[in-house]
């Protein structure tokens, strides 16, 4: 019995390391089961929709499931991000037409700071919902791996479409129109 | 003399420590504490993309602003969250870089104690060179005598 004593030992710490690196491995692995789903006309819900945002503006918290029932145009940026730049005055035009429509963008800035987030907004005159992604987690459960990507998350709170990029009115046609009607169309 | 020269030497280090404790902190001393949290390497290992350059110059801006190194970094967790620290902070999973060498320090010493008492318990059970001397037989006592006479 006492023989058996160190070479399970042995066991135990490999099996732990193992167990280490295993999960190691699998933070750090590359997620595109949304973008799978979503190929497949699966409508994913959307991840984290519980989870509360601190909004960029100091005044409280946001989530997904605060949204439940309007139709929201998730958008993950950056200031240090020139494509998210570029995209912008899409974003902006995009919230004036589908404001009325009862729908809204979800700004989630990653990785940034406030004061250059902040100042990123008054440039560009963006005018809706902005929040902070803290540490990461909520933009790693979208697979985010680059800036800008945007979801577009249907009343159920399922994901009906996104991109990785920069959005352009094409793509926010071909997503919200069948969500909202004509009206949301930029033409 | 000599010995007046090192108590002054003495006496200059000791008052040195603290002064160099107290010095303000620096971009490249913060630089080497922090991660680039969208790089996933160390700040000061990432020059060129824009993320790292936006951390760079919010820790300018806080140095220049006379914050302490705490300071600065309870910033940048606030900022960027708990990654941003290449030190693992000693809560959740983060525990595991602190508690695995330890476990592992431990289990080595373990195993090398109970190697050595092994060894030791082997080497007390087993015959010695002098025990088995008796053993001889005489026909080998014989040969030996014999050769040790043929040497003289």
């Amino acid at each position: 019995m006492r023989r058996l004593l160190l070479p399970a030992i042995a066991v135990i710490i490999a099996g732990g390391f193992a167990a280490l690196i295993a999960f190691g491995v699998s933070q750090t692995g590359e997620d595109r089961s949304i973008d799978q789903a979503v190929a497949a006309e699966g409508r994913p819900l959307a991840p984290k929709a519980d989870v509360k945002l601190p909004t960029l503006d100091g005044k409280g918290a946001v989530s997904l499931e605060s949204l439940r029932g309007r139709t929201v145009v998730l958008n993950i940026w950056a200031s240090w991000c020139p494509p998210c730049r570029e995209e912008a005055p899409e974003l902006a035009a995009l919230q004036r037409r589908i404001e009325p429509l009862g729908a809204t963008v979800l700004g989630v800035t990653w990785n940034d700071t406030i004061p250059d987030a902040r100042k990123f907004i008054a440039d560009a005159k963006l005018d809706y919902l902005q929040a902070r992604d803290v540490g990461g987690s909520f933009a790693k459960a979208y697979g985010t791996k680059g800036l800008p990507e945007t979801f577009i998350i249907d009343p159920a709170g399922k994901i009906t479409a996104l991109r990785r990029g920069a959005v352009d009115a094409a793509f926010l046609d071909a997503a919200l129109v069948p969500l909202l009607g004509r009206k949301a169309a930029s033409k | 003399m000599t010995l007046r020269a090192a108590a002054v030497t003495l006496a200059l280090a000791l008052l040195a420590a603290p002064a160099a404790a107290a010095q303000p902190p620096t971009l490249a001393g913060i630089e080497d504490q922090v991660m680039c949290t969208v790089c996933g390497v160390p700040l000061s290992m990432a020059r060129e993309a824009p993320a790292a350059k936006r951390e760079r110059a919010l820790i300018q801006q806080l140095i220049n602003e006379g914050r302490s190194e705490a300071e600065i970094k309870a910033e940048l967790v606030a900022t960027y969250g708990d990654g941003v620290l290449i030190e693992p902070r000693g809560k959740g999973f983060d525990l595991t870089a602190w508690l695995v060498p330890i476990i592992l320090t431990l289990a080595g010493a373990a195993a090398l104690a109970g190697l050595l008492i092994s060894w030791r318990r082997r080497g007390e059970t087993a015959p010695s060179a002098a025990s088995t001397a008796g053993t001889l037989s005489e026909a080998d006592a014989r040969l030996v005598d014999e050769a040790l006479r043929d040497s003289d």
